[in-house]
């Protein structure tokens, strides 16, 4: 699935200068603790969250993520989009809350294997 | 090869840089993808950790050909009881701390479970030192 792909299935909207629609999203993960985006997340993912500061960018840096999702209307602020912009990370915000972005982003075909089985 | 990074322990903004540089640093020599992931999410865990809990510290990162070793040393209070912090969920970060999507009990053994080895040397209002060891298998 391309960012394009992504935009109309979560209502989102991406945040200028950071697009591009080169990455392509095979699984996505929803998370607010970046621990648990570290312990469990594989790569090619989506990160979905409502946290906002420059934590969020770095820790998709170091994981290899390329595109993150603010959701509950959340914007992120000028720091983490010059951190974002300067890693070709692609930054989105949606309106909707994070379960029904999950479920919109599964219903359009993004299935798991973004995440580690969890034993 | 060895780098060494001070790690402002009034700046959350700025935790994990050196853990960036540092995986920069290994993909421009070509390491396995595997390796460099698991340096970067030992490191920016304890890197975390070092600026949550110890006001910042040192990191000292060594890259040999077949070991890569980081040892990061703070003067903050030390902790109080090891194997209760090797526990998964258990924490004394602080409500601040949680807000920023850290402090859930999760970097101890996120360090661990990244790391071949992992030593920690702590004393009580003295400080921690964390030493974590990854190996790095032949590659082409």
């Amino acid at each position: 699935m391309t960012i394009t792909d992504v935009l109309s299935a979560i209502e989102a909207e991406a945040i200028a200068d950071t697009w591009r629609d080169d990455v392509e999203i095979n699984s996505a993960c929803g998370a607010d603790l970046m621990s648990d985006v570290m312990a469990f997340v594989k790569d090619q993912v989506l990160l979905m969250t409502g946290l906002i500061n420059v934590q969020v960018i770095r820790t998709a840096i170091l994981m290899d993520i390329q595109a993150v999702c603010f959701v509950r209307g959340k914007s992120p602020n000028e720091e983490m989009i010059e951190m974002a912009k300067a890693n070709g990370i692609v930054l989105l915000k949606t309106k909707l809350p994070l379960y029904i972005s999950c479920g919109k982003l599964y219903t359009a075909g993004v299935r798991e294997g973004g995440v580690r089985k969890i034993d | 090869m060895e780098f060494h990074y001070e790690v402002s322990g009034n700046d959350f903004a700025r935790a994990g840089l050196a853990s960036s540089e540092i995986k920069k640093t290994l993909q421009r020599l070509g390491l396995p993808h595997e390796v460099i992931k698991r340096v970067a999410v030992a490191m920016y865990e304890a890197e975390i950790n070092m600026v949550v809990h110890a006001g910042g510290g040192v990191a000292d990162v060594r890259i040999d050909k077949e070991l890569i070793t980081i040892v990061m040393c703070d003067k903050g209070p030390g902790i109080e009881d090891l194997s209760k912090a090797m526990e998964d969920g258990y924490s004394t970060a602080s409500e601040q701390v949680r807000e920023l999507g850290f402090g859930a009990g999760m970097g101890m053994s996120n360090m661990k479970k990244n790391a071949d080895e992992m030593y920690i040397d702590t004393a009580k209002g003295k400080g921690t030192c964390v030493t974590l060891k990854i190996r790095i298998p032949e590659h082409s």
